[in-house]
C-alpha cells in the first residue's frame, strides 16, 4: 500500500468510533424502533402507528391492500430514510473530526512522533481531507445499505407470517437504481463539502486553544457586525448571501446533500414528499444524475471549491511549523 | 570524513528572547554527541531547527538537505524520540508497527518484532495501556529498526526508573549504533550518558560554551585534589572551579600543565557534571 493509503488508514484507526460504530448504532437504533413498533402493532392487533424507525405503515398497509408498486415505492422510500438519517451523526462526526484533526496531536503531543517519519505535511493533511469527504461516507452508506438488507428481512418475516408474498413488492422497488443514483452524490458532496473542510481544518491547525471557538465564533461575529454596519447606513452585505451563501457553507457543508438547500427541494422536503404521495418515479428522479450533477455547472459549487482548497493549502502551511499549542 | 550536520550563524528568535545566538558547528558521521545546557539554553530549539520543525535564521545543513524544505527526505534518514510520551494513546501497538512499516521505506518489520519480543509489549496493547517504561521500549524498538543515519534524542529518559535508563543506553550501544551513524542526545542526567559520548557541546543562553571530543576534554581540563596548606598556590594558577570536600579543595583546571599540577596534589579527571557545574556557573543568578 501506497503512503496516502497507510495515512487514511491511520485516521479509520483513530476515528473507527465515528467513522464506523456511530452509524451502525444509529441504523441498530433505527431498526430496533422499527421492529418494537411492528410487534407491538403485531400483538395489539391494531393498527397501532409505528413512530420512529422507517416509515412502515406505508409498506406494510400497501401490502396488506395488494398495492405492489406502492410497496415498492414505500421500500425505496425507507431505503432513502435508512441513508439520510445518518447523514445527522455523519454531521457531528464530521464537524467534530475536522476541527481535531490538526490539533488534538498537537495537543497531546504526538505530532512530534507523525512527524519524525517521512511523511510530508502536504500528504497528512490530504489523508484527513479524504478521511472526512470520501471514506466516512462511503462507511456511513455501506452501513446504510446493510441496513436496508436487514430491513428487506424483516419485511420478509412480516409478510410470511400474513402469507403475503413480498417478492413483487421487492422487485417493483428500485435498490440498485437507489444504490448507485445515491453512491453517486458522494463525489458531489465531497466537492460542495470543501469550504467546510478547509475552514474546520483551517482553525485546528492554527488554534493554540479553542480551535471549536475560533471557527463558530469567527462567522458569528462577522454576521453581527455586518449588521452593525448596515444599521448605520455603512456597505454591508445582504444577510440572506451572508448566511446562506457564507456561514452556512463554512458550517455546515460537510451536511450529505446540504446543497440541496435553498434549490426549495431539501432532503427532508423530498423525503416526506416521497411518503406522502409515494410516486415510483419521484424518489429515483430527485437522485438522477442529470439533476445532482447540474450543481456542476453552477459556479456556486465552484466558488466553494476554490476556497476550500485556498484554506486546505493554508492547513498545509500552518501544519509545517505550527507545534505547540498553549495547554 | 564529513559532517552530517552543519550549523553556521544559527540563530532563533522568540519575539524578544534570543533562543539560539549566531551558532556555529559541524558534527561528524559516527559521533555520539551530548548537547548539555541548562533549561532555556536553546537545546530543543537547535534539535528542532536541525529537524525541520521550527523556522531559523541562519546556513544549516543536515545530510545535505534543508530542513526547512527537504523535511520528508531528511525524515527518511533521521530518526528522533522526542520525549517519553509522545505516542499517540489511542494506537495499539501492531498498528504502530503496520503504519511505519508503512511509509518509512529504511524499516525493518523483522527486526522491530524482535525487539519487542524481549519486552512485555503485546500487539493488541493500545499505547494508553502501557506503562512510560514500555511506551519508551516501543518507541525504540520502532526507531532502532530504522536504518537511519541520525538519530535525535531529546530527553529520552525523562521520568524513567533506572532500570529502563540503562538498558535503553545499552542497547541503543550495542544493538544499534555503529561507525555509520550518528546520535545527538540532550539529557540533565548527564553522568548517565557520560561513558557513551564521544563528543560534547555545552550551550549557554543560545551560544555554544564549549564544543570538544571527549578525548579533547580528557586532555584540557583536570581535576587535582589539594591539601588546605597548597591551596593557595593552585587558586595562583587561576581554577576554573573550586569546591570543598573532606577537608580538601578540588580545583578544576582548563589547559594548565599536567606536572605543575601533579606537584600540587592527586590528579584526575573531571566529570561532564562537574565540568557542566563550573562551566554554567550563574546561569540562573
Amino acid at each position: 500500500m501506497n503512503t496516502m493509503g497507510w495515512l487514511v488508514k491511520r485516521e479509520y484507526w483513530e476515528h473507527r468510533g465515528g467513522f464506523l460504530w456511530a452509524p451502525v448504532w444509529v441504523s441498530v437504533v433505527m431498526l430496533a424502533l422499527t421492529l418494537v413498533g411492528i410487534i407491538s402493532a403485531e400483538v395489539v392487533g391494531s393498527r397501532v402507528e409505528v413512530s420512529g424507525g422507517v416509515p412502515w405503515d406505508r409498506i406494510a398497509e400497501r401490502l396488506n391492500a395488494g398495492d405492489i408498486a406502492h410497496a415498492g415505492a414505500g421500500l425505496d422510500g425507507a431505503f432513502v430514510a435508512l441513508a439520510a438519517i445518518l447523514c445527522i451523526p455523519l454531521f457531528f462526526v464530521l464537524f467534530f473530526y475536522l476541527l481535531g484533526s490538526l490539533y488534538d496531536d498537537r495537543r497531546d503531543r504526538s505530532v512530534l512522533f507523525w512527524k519524525s517519519l517521512p511523511v510530508t505535511d502536504t500528504a497528512t493533511v490530504l489523508s484527513k481531507v479524504i478521511a472526512a469527504v470520501l471514506l466516512a461516507p462511503i462507511i456511513a452508506f455501506v452501513v446504510a445499505i446493510a441496513a436496508y438488507v436487514v430491513l428487506l428481512l424483516i419485511v420478509c418475516g412480516w409478510a410470511a407470517l400474513h402469507g403475503i408474498n413480498p417478492l413483487p413488492a421487492i422487485a417493483s422497488s428500485h435498490p440498485l437504481g437507489l444504490l448507485w443514483r445515491l453512491a453517486l452524490t458522494i463525489p458531489v458532496d465531497a466537492l460542495w463539502a470543501l469550504p467546510t473542510v478547509g475552514w474546520l481544518m483551517f482553525w485546528s491547525a492554527f488554534a493554540r486553544s479553542k480551535p471549536f471557538l475560533w471557527a463558530v465564533l469567527v462567522p458569528i461575529f462577522v454576521v453581527i457586525a455586518n449588521s452593525w454596519l448596515g444599521m448605520l447606513g455603512a456597505p454591508s452585505f445582504s444577510r440572506s448571501f451572508l448566511v446562506n451563501d457564507v456561514v452556512f457553507r463554512l458550517l455546515f457543508g460537510i451536511v450529505p446533500g446540504a446543497w440541496l438547500q435553498g434549490t426549495g427541494l431539501d432532503l427532508g422536503d423530498r423525503i416526506r414528499g416521497v411518503n406522502s404521495d409515494g410516486e415510483v418515479s419521484t424518489v429515483l428522479a430527485i437522485f438522477d444524475p442529470s439533476v445532482v450533477y447540474a450543481l456542476l455547472g453552477t459556479p456556486k459549487l465552484w466558488i466553494g471549491v476554490v476556497v476550500g482548497a485556498a484554506l486546505i493549502a493554508a492547513s498545509v502551511w500552518l501544519r509545517r511549523t505550527r507545534i505547540e499549542t498553549s495547554t | 570524513m564529513s559532517a552530517v550536520v552543519h550549523a553556521r550563524g544559527l540563530s532563533k528568535r522568540y519575539g524578544a528572547t534570543v533562543a539560539l545566538d549566531r551558532v556555529d558547528f559541524d558534527i561528524e558521521a559516527g559521533r555520539i554527541v551530548g548537547l548539555i545546557g541548562p533549561n532555556g539554553a536553546g537545546k530543543t530549539t537547535a534539535l528542532k531547527s536541525i529537524l525541520g520543525l521550527s523556522e531559523f535564521d541562519g546556513e544549516l545543513s543536515v545530510l545535505g538537505f534543508d530542513p526547512r524544505t527537504q523535511r520528508a527526505q531528511l525524515m527518511e534518514q533521521v530518526c528522533f524520540i522526542a520525549d517519553v510520551a509522545v505516542l499517540p494513546r489511542w494506537l495499539r501497538v501492531g498498528e504502530a508497527v503496520d503504519f511505519v512499516a508503512g511509509v518509512h521505506p529504511r524499516f525493518s518489520r523483522a527486526k522491530c518484532e524482535a525487539f519487542l519480543a524481549n519486552t512485555k509489549v503485546r500487539p493488541t496493547m493500545r499505547v494508553r495501556e502501557l506503562s512510560k517504561g514500555m511506551i519508551v521500549q516501543l518507541h525504540l524498538a520502532l526507531v532502532m529498526a530504522i536504518d537511519a543515519r541520525i538519530l535525535i534524542l531529546d530527553e529520552p529518559t525523562l521520568g524513567l526508573d533506572i532500570l529502563y535508563r540503562k538498558t535503553f543506553y545499552e542497547s541503543l550501544l550495542t544493538d544499534y549504533f555503529d561507525e555509520n551513524k550518528t546520535i545527538i542526545v540532550t539529557t540533565h542526567q548527564v553522568e548517565e550518558i557520560e561513558h557513551i559520548l564521544t563528543d560534547l557541546i555545552f550551550i549557554r543562553d543560545g551560544r555554544i560554551a564549549l564544543n570538544a571530543s571527549m578525548d579533547e576534554i580528557g586532555e584540557r581540563y583536570a581535576e587535582v585534589m589539594v591539601n588546605p596548606d597548597r591551596a593557595d598556590a593552585a587558586r595562583a594558577l587561576k581554577p576554573l572551579n573550586e569546591r570543598q570536600i573532606f577537608g580538601k579543595s578540588i580545583f578544576l583546571f582548563d589547559g594548565v600543565e599536567r606536572s605543575r599540577l601533579a606537584e600540587l596534589g592527586e590528579l584526575h579527571k573531571p566529570s561532564i557534571a562537574d565540568l557542566f557545574v563550573a562551566t554554567m556557573k550563574g546561569t540562573y543568578a
